[in-house]
């Protein structure tokens, strides 16, 4: 079991109340996910160049000469700054050359995310600890999708933790298990999709990717996904501009979707959306089994 | 009427007190306020008691009912009326998945819509919902009836035993076993009074009837060889 949450912002007039409105609808689903919790937040855009968020096993990483080496390496400008356990880099390169570089030159530090507009924070232990690690509540996006996580399939480690990342500014958050996970893997290796972990939700995550690269538009990516993942899934998906619903076709995993003039929210269970604004006459609903439902901004 | 808020009363004990009237019933109607999404609410009741529940419950809501009547003035979680043995609950908004799971008695009434799995093993209650139903409702359904004033989704009664279904839309899809029959007039009779007791302002006329074709009941001795 695991719980899912996310927000997506209509309102451009609430977009710095993002982390206020959807810390509660973390720490909602702490029952259905103890065991480690994180988000994906989408905005501070970075238009020309990249943000990649990292980790580092060590508290006491000297972050800034590893953006001094990246400066003198790349020949780009790098700022940073850091969030309890993690630096978000802006760097004036393509993602692709930042990540090629802290692979090579900083193998022991941890991508979670690298794109224009993500930045993924995770943590093991309970949602409202790491809500409050981050401050979550201070911060401000256009969206914003979060997991709490009881893990069943894989160990309680980081990287067993969501939101999952395989590509640029695209990320996925998973309540279920897929069945069909490693021998997709291995297809999508072959393809050149990369993967950091074991874990089955970083399969769908690398195969929405592949499928994006492939040209597919979001909602044809998880189209095709409905028949390329076998499993249980209820997925909730972030891109740059976008944010997606999927249920596999028993939908046995729950979901529930409220949508008013100000946003759009997703939560495992109705308690997680009982705090946001003008909940009593929003339209709330239950999504349908294998079908997708995105929201893009134009 | 006594009225419990779920913001100074915890659920463990609304549901206490609910209880305890089976013991004694000093008080007859109810009214539960706040409720968010709370799961369990009004379980496992052994009373002839009225209670109202103002907001959106979550899973499991009147699970279990004996003799009470229930009225969830929002929507419902997962398995409202699960294993209901008597009584009613009535939802005025709309169910989630496996609405009256295996129930045994009493009347479900959904004025919404109902998610999958609607009426799953059902052993014996009646369900009446105003709106649409997703799929596999009725799967294996022993007892009772179902009736979907919308449409229902894919698999429709699939291996179904004696559970009577109408639907007065579209079905998506019939499940293994699930065939429609003639609507006789005992059916319509049956339907009419049905639709009377859930308050649903409905023709009897317009709806088609499903049933078992009972051809999964036996086994078949032409698949002998299999064996």
């Amino acid at each position: 079991m695991c719980g899912i949450v996310g927000l997506y912002l209509k309102n451009p007039a609430l977009e710095s109340q993002l982390g206020a409105l959807f810390e509660p609808m973390l720490i909602a689903m702490t029952d259905r996910g103890p065991d480690s919790a994180g988000f994906a937040i989408y905005g501070d855009e970075v238009a020309d160049g990249c943000k990649l968020t990292l980790r580092h096993e060590n508290p006491e990483y000297d972050w800034e000469a590893l953006a001094e080496a990246a400066r003198a390496e790349l020949n780009a400008e790098v700022s940073w700054f850091q969030n309890a356990t993690v630096a978000v880099f802006k760097m004036h390169c393509n993602a692709e050359t930042a990540t090629a570089f802290m692979a090579e030159k900083a193998a022991d530090v941890m991508v979670l995310s690298a794109g224009h507009s993500i930045e993924i924070l995770k943590e093991v232990g309970l949602p409202e600890q790491i809500a409050g690690t981050f401050n979550l509540k201070g911060m401000k996006g256009t969206h914003i999708i979060g997991h709490t996580r009881m893990a069943t399939e894989s160990a309680v480690t980081m990287a067993g933790s969501h939101p999952f990342s395989t590509g640029e500014d695209l990320c996925l958050v998973h309540n279920g298990s897929l069945s069909n996970h490693n021998r997709l893997r291995l297809e999508l290796k072959r393809q050149g999709i990369h993967f950091e972990t074991e874990n089955d939700s970083e399969v769908a995550a690398g195969y929405l990717m592949h499928r994006l690269q492939e040209g597919d538009s979001l909602t044809e990516a998880l189209e095709n996904a409905l028949t390329a993942l076998d499993g249980f899934f209820t997925f909730t998906i972030g891109t740059r501009d976008g944010f997606a619903v999927v249920r596999d076709p028993i939908a046995c995993k729950p979901a529930v979707l409220a949508e008013t003039d100000d946003y759009v929210a997703m939560a495992s269970e109705y308690q997680a959306l009982t705090t946001l604004p003008g909940i009593e006459n929003a339209r709330v609903w239950e999504p349908e089994a294998a079908r997708v439902y995105v929201w893009e901004r134009s | 009427m006594k009225t419990l808020d779920l913001a100074t009363t915890t659920l463990r004990d609304i549901n206490q007190a609910l209880h305890d009237q089976a013991a004694e019933c000093t008080e007859r109607e109810w009214r539960i306020t706040g409720a968010k999404g709370d799961h369990n609410l009004a379980c496992g009741l052994d009373a002839a008691l009225s209670i109202d529940i103002v907001g959106h419950a979550g899973y499991y809501c009147a699970g279990m009912n004996k003799k009470a009547h229930v009225v969830v003035h929002g929507n419902a979680g997962q398995g409202v009326a699960e294993n209901m043995m008597s009584g009613s609950v009535r939802v005025k908004g709309q169910a989630s998945q496996s609405a009256g799971a295996t129930a045994h008695g009493g009347l479900l009434v959904i004025e919404g819509d109902a998610g999958a799995r609607c009426g799953i093993s059902l052993k014996g209650a009646e369900i009446v919902v105003g709106g649409s139903v997703g799929h596999m409702s009725c799967f294996m359904a022993q007892a009772g009836a179902l009736v979907v004033c919308g449409d229902a989704g894919d698999a429709l009664g699939d291996s179904l035993y004696e559970t009577r279904i109408f639907v007065k839309g579209t079905v998506a899809s019939l499940g293994a076993d699930c065939i429609q029959k003639e609507m006789r007039p005992e059916h319509i009779e049956y339907l009419t009074d049905l639709l009377n007791r859930a308050g649903i302002n409905e023709d009897a006329s317009a709806f088609k009837r499903y049933g078992s074709a009972r051809n999964l009941y036996n086994f078949k001795v032409d698949n002998v060889s299999a064996y």
